[in-house]
């Protein structure tokens, strides 16, 4: 099965780790016999990983809004966003932006 | 597929600035950012050599970049500030003891005094004995007749406000767009009523002149 996984690192930061029970960096592998986009990747999160208060993480399909995403360290905006297309071991990092400042 | 940075040094761009929508690595964007605060300061004469300058610090990300940014640029550019960090205790157990951990972390990593003011200190409550003496707002009741704030969500950050977009947004925008008074100097509510009492009681002068006209 090796072949068709698609593994990646995700990790949740500025205080996102609080909504998937405080864990900051997990490895996860997602079925590769398929492509994966951002947007089909947040809704695997919301049916897998994300324990509570599921409208401080998601709105209208994408992060809320003051949710930072970084692809391999890259913000997702110079990749498209919802809709670039995981690669094997891809880093996707959320840093939650919504405290005081 | 990866972006170089606009700014042709060979590196992989790591993000679209808002400011200028350009694609920049990490070591361009930190260039970029802190010499136009410099600028800033410069043109707009901020400091004098030898000033003593308390930076308000509360442990949270905007006062941590403001300390980083302050105590490198007097360094790089010779500005003889004085700085130190100044915070505040309300006395909050779980909160602001917390955010004070950070602060003294930003102390020691950039080199800054820093003087804590507490509410004991200043006024012998701390917020939490505060609350203990007058119990939690929701023990308060409103008259019917209060007008209360709708609390909202601000749809560009996201943040908890009563105001769409939130105030940081509005001022974030015009520091962008090099509108300051678009974010700064807005007249007070106050102003704002006088302004308009001076507009009806010119208003009524006028209506009187024009009947004594008559």
């Amino acid at each position: 099965m090796g072949g068709t996984d698609l593994p990646l690192v995700l990790e949740f930061g500025g205080g996102a780790e609080l909504l998937f029970d405080n864990v900051k960096k997990r490895q996860v592998t997602l079925d590769g016999s398929k492509t994966w986009k951002i947007k089909e990747l947040l809704g695997w999160i919301r049916d897998n990983l994300l324990r509570e208060r599921p409208e401080l993480f998601l709105q209208n399909d994408s992060v809320r809004p003051g949710i930072l995403v970084l692809v391999n360290d890259a913000d997702w905006e110079l990749l498209g966003e919802l809709e670039y297309e995981l690669q094997p071991n891809d880093n996707v990092l959320f840093i939650s932006t919504l405290h005081g400042g | 597929m990866s972006t170089a940075c606009k700014s042709k040094c060979g590196n992989r761009a790591v993000l679209k600035r808002p400011k200028t929508g350009d694609a920049l690595c990490k070591e361009c964007f930190f260039l970029a950012f802190e010499t136009e605060i410099h600028n800033t300061i410069v043109e707009n004469k901020l400091f004098k050599n030898g000033d003593r300058v308390a930076i308000a610090a509360s442990g949270g990300k905007d006062s941590t970049v403001l300390a980083y940014v302050l105590a490198h640029l007097n360094r790089k550019y010779n500005y003889g500030l004085n700085l130190v960090l100044l915070s505040i205790d309300e006395g909050i157990t779980g909160y602001r003891d917390d955010s004070l951990e950070t602060v003294k972390r930003n102390r020691d990593d950039y080199g800054l005094p820093l003087k804590i003011l507490s509410y004991e200190e200043l006024y012998g409550w701390t917020m939490d004995k505060i609350v203990a003496q007058i119990g939690r707002s929701e023990a308060l009741a409103f008259k019917d007749t209060t007008k209360k704030v709708v609390r909202g969500i601000c749809s560009k950050c996201g943040f908890v406000s009563s105001q769409q977009p939130c105030k940081a947004c509005v001022l974030l925008e015009g520091l962008n767009r090099g509108l300051p008074k678009l974010g700064i100097g807005k007249k007070s509510k106050g102003d704002r009523m006088i302004a308009q009492q001076n507009k009806e009681l010119a208003l009524k002068e006028r209506a009187n002149l024009v009947k004594n006209d008559f």
